[in-house]
């Protein structure tokens, strides 16, 4: 009989996540470990964890994993870049690590063009504290810490990663995509493996921005947060290649 | 071996490469900045890798990344930019990360003053992070201490797995003295202690080894807890250091560390030729700090212990009045907001406490 | 037996070079501890800056203080600043193009010289700190001019077209050093 799906071995088998039901970390992961091991570089990954939700497979990932200091996991990710180039090196960050309490990282490291691989989980509210308001949280969207509704005249705009980082010379590739659907879980895939492959060619910086759901902290149930994601958060993140050198 | 001429800044930078440094990330602040200046030349001919970071914050971090990756790294600052480090050291405490670093102390509080001080001291000591870690903190009080220490240090860091800090100041960083620097290891030695690192190290392991793990936390409270008398053990294990002068007869003791601590022998030596019997203890170690340095005080000869330090209030003293434990006063003799403590002064001091005022 | 040097001056005249070099040269030719201590302020350009050089048969406490055996001033400011630092039976040494107040202090020697003036003569003004260091070492004769000289050599190797200038302006030093003894 012809295999055609096979569990990844980057994950332990003994282990449960502790993902919430219809979190797409868990998605994410998945993906990540399979290309991984389609690469062939399981042996020489390292994985930069930052905090919150997205710490919460340490425990069940099989491979090296350091975690950051919230919002340093790109300074911590050049550290190790820089002193063992044979290792990939893959920052996992949510909104509030990349975009809010680690932007100068995130974007310094970008601008230097570190030869690192981020992957960037865009959900619009922080997970593990409950709920606050993100630097991506869309105009009009309740958070724990804006209960009615984020205004752009007191909070600002969300932030659009991509777009910023556009702005900058160094970055080799910058891409959106989400994982709300099967067609989109396959170019997230397609996404992580080429950020992976441009790191191992030595092109410098690449970021995976994807746009996922929190159903409990948005207050809904896993299949409402598919809809909420396709009319509402894709129309504030467009999905596409931003930069791609 | 000849002796050199160099600057406490370069000279410690140089001392760490000599040691097996290879990284090192840094962020200008003055009166340090002949450290990160010295290891973005120093590092490159050496195989090494040096970058500036964009904060005090992002450097420290970059220094945790690379010794998690089995990499003997350093990071610099001066007062103000090591309480921004104390998110990373504290990382890195947790963790289990051996790492060195450096104060070139200056005034405080605040962005207080680009002189020289001695007013990061229970900051050094008691609490360079949340969490109530320890490290061995080692004051020099010449620029050879400075590169003896720096380079020991690396050694001590790796043995005990945990940050270990040189606490300098304005003066040792930026005066010139003769230095005799150490020997410097060989690229297969610098090697040898990186492969050597490597079951642990973040650097990725096949799928039939244990994996790399770095974990400055743990999601298990008994987990944590584990590890936190891991690490009490670890720090109930270190000796502390220091050099004690002149105690049999003395009158006075003056007791001080790092800068201070040579201005007070000086001056000590100035009295004993004047036939003021000055005795002195001088903590090596300020964390561990030596308590038992000062159990060969006379406490019925001596009239009075003497605190000298560049920090007011004093802090250095509180370790003191633990250490004389009521036995005697304990004067101070004090300067701050960058002013540079005097033998002169120390002389008064001492006079004063003879004379009975 | 120890002497403490203070020198001070504009920035831009050079003082840190001149106190440098004077005790590298005491470092590579002698056993005896020595001290370098710079003081700058917090600007880059302008101001005053001046530094230390400590001299000891015994180890150093301070490596800068507010008595000291000999005190160079290069221009005015300094010698407002400095005058009371020089210990009594202590030696200043000034540059008499720019400073020439009467020395309101008369249990101090006084040596002058007018290097800003003598470096113009030699073509280039920046020697005005080589010329004062050959007047110290002349003046105090305690440290062999030649093993100066060589540290003068070593450090200015990269520019070596300015080693006959400053060779001319270092043993102008000396002579006028030797002369006021």
């Amino acid at each position: 009989m012809e295999l055609l799906y096979k569990r990844t071995k980057t994950i332990q088998e003994d282990k449960v996540s502790g993902f919430c039901p219809g979190c797409m970390h868990s998605t994410v992961i998945k993906l990540i470990g399979e290309v991984l091991e389609e690469l062939d570089v399981v042996s020489r990954t390292a994985c930069v964890l930052g905090i919150g939700c997205c710490g919460l497979h340490m425990d069940y990932m099989a491979y090296d994993n350091i975690t950051a200091p919230h919002g340093r996991a790109c300074a911590v990710a050049t550290g190790i870049k820089r002193t063992n180039p044979d290792t990939l090196v893959y920052t996992y960050q949510g909104d509030g690590d990349f975009a809010s309490i680690g932007l100068a990282e995130s974007v310094s490291a970008a601008n230097r063009g570190e030869n690192i691989s981020v992957i960037f989980i865009n959900n619009g509210i922080y997970g593990m504290t409950g709920g606050q308001m993100a630097p991506t949280t869309l105009l009009g969207m309740k958070a724990s810490t804006a209960p009615f509704g984020r205004k752009a005249e007191e909070h600002g705009y969300p932030m659009h990663m991509c777009e910023i980082l556009d702005r900058l010379e160094a970055p080799a590739y910058l891409v959106r995509t989400s994982c709300n659907n099967p067609a989109n879980v396959m170019k997230t895939k397609n996404a992580i493996k080429k950020a992976f492959q441009n790191q191992l060619d030595g092109k410098g910086f690449s970021m995976v921005e994807i746009v996922t759901g929190c159903p409990t902290n948005w207050g809904m149930d896993a299949l409402a947060s598919l809809d909420y994601i396709e009319e509402k958060m894709l129309k504030e993140f467009p999905l596409g290649v931003i930069r791609d050198r | 071996m000849a002796r050199v001429f160099m600057k406490g800044c370069e000279a410690m930078a140089e001392a760490a490469v000599r040691a097996g440094c290879r990284f090192f990330a840094g962020y200008p602040i003055t009166p340090q900045n002949e450290i990160p200046e010295y290891m973005s030349r120093r590092l490159p001919e050496v195989g090494g890798h040096f970058v500036q970071g964009e904060s005090e914050v992002a450097s420290v971090n970059m220094v945790y990344g690379a010794a998690s990756a089995g990499t003997r790294a350093m990071t610099s600052s001066s007062s103000p930019g090591i309480a921004l480090k104390s998110e990373g050291i504290s990382y890195c405490a947790a963790a289990r990360i051996p790492i060195v670093y450096i104060n070139v102390a200056r005034g405080g509080p605040g962005v207080g003053s680009i002189q020289p001080a001695q007013m990061d001291y229970m900051q050094a000591t008691k609490a360079s992070g949340n969490g109530g870690f320890e490290m061995r903190v080692f004051a020099p009080s010449t620029v050879q201490e400075a590169v003896d220490f720096t380079y020991r240090a690396f050694d001590l860091a790796d043995a005990d797995r945990n940050p270990v800090l040189i606490l300098a100041d304005g003066v040792i960083g930026t005066m010139i003295e003769p230095v005799e620097l150490p020997a410097q290891r060989s690229e297969e030695e610098v090697a040898a202690i990186k492969a050597g690192k490597r079951s642990w190290a973040c650097i990725g392991h096949s799928l039939d080894e244990p994996r790399a793990w770095i974990q400055p936390g743990n999601w298990s409270t008994a987990a944590m807890q584990q590890c936190n008398e891991d690490a009490a053990a670890l720090y109930a294990s270190w000796e502390p250091e220091w050099e004690s002068k002149w105690l049999d007869d003395a009158d006075v003791v003056i007791t001080a560390y790092g800068i201070s601590a040579r201005i007070a022998e000086s001056a000590a030596a100035l009295l004993r030729k004047e036939g003021i019997k000055v005795g002195l203890v001088r903590p090596i170690t300020v964390h561990p700090f030596p308590f038992a340095a000062y159990e060969a005080i006379d406490y019925g000869k001596v009239k009075a212990v003497l605190d000298v330090e560049m920090s007011i209030p004093a802090q250095f003293v509180k370790d003191v009045e633990t250490a004389v434990k009521g036995r005697c006063p304990i004067e101070t003799c004090l300067c701050s907001g960058g002013n540079i403590m005097s033998r002169e002064a120390i002389v008064d001091s001492v006079r004063r406490i003879m004379e009975g005022k | 037996m120890e002497t403490n040097l203070c020198v001070a001056g504009f920035g831009g005249q050079g003082v840190m070079t001149l106190g440098k070099f004077l005790a590298e040269s005491v470092c590579s030719s002698t056993d005896k501890n020595v001290t370098f201590f710079p003081s700058y302020g917090a600007e880059q350009r302008g101001g005053t800056a001046n530094c230390y050089v400590v001299i000891s048969d015994e180890k150093i406490g301070a490596p800068l203080g507010t008595s000291q055996d000999d005190v160079i001033v290069m221009n005015g400011a300094s010698l407002n600043k400095f005058l009371s630092y020089v210990k009594p039976g202590g030696t200043l040494f000034i540059n008499s193009s720019i400073v020439s107040d009467d020395i309101p202090r008369d249990d101090i020697k006084v040596v002058k010289a007018p290097v800003t003036e003598l470096a113009l003569e030699m073509g280039n003004s920046k020697v005005l700190n080589i010329i004062m260091l050959g007047v110290y070492v002349g003046y105090k004769g305690e440290i062999d001019p030649t093993i100066v000289w060589g540290t003068i050599e070593h450090k200015l190797a990269s520019k070596a077209k300015l080693l006959p200038l400053n060779k001319q302006a270092f043993e102008k030093g000396l002579e006028i050093g030797r002369s006021q003894r």
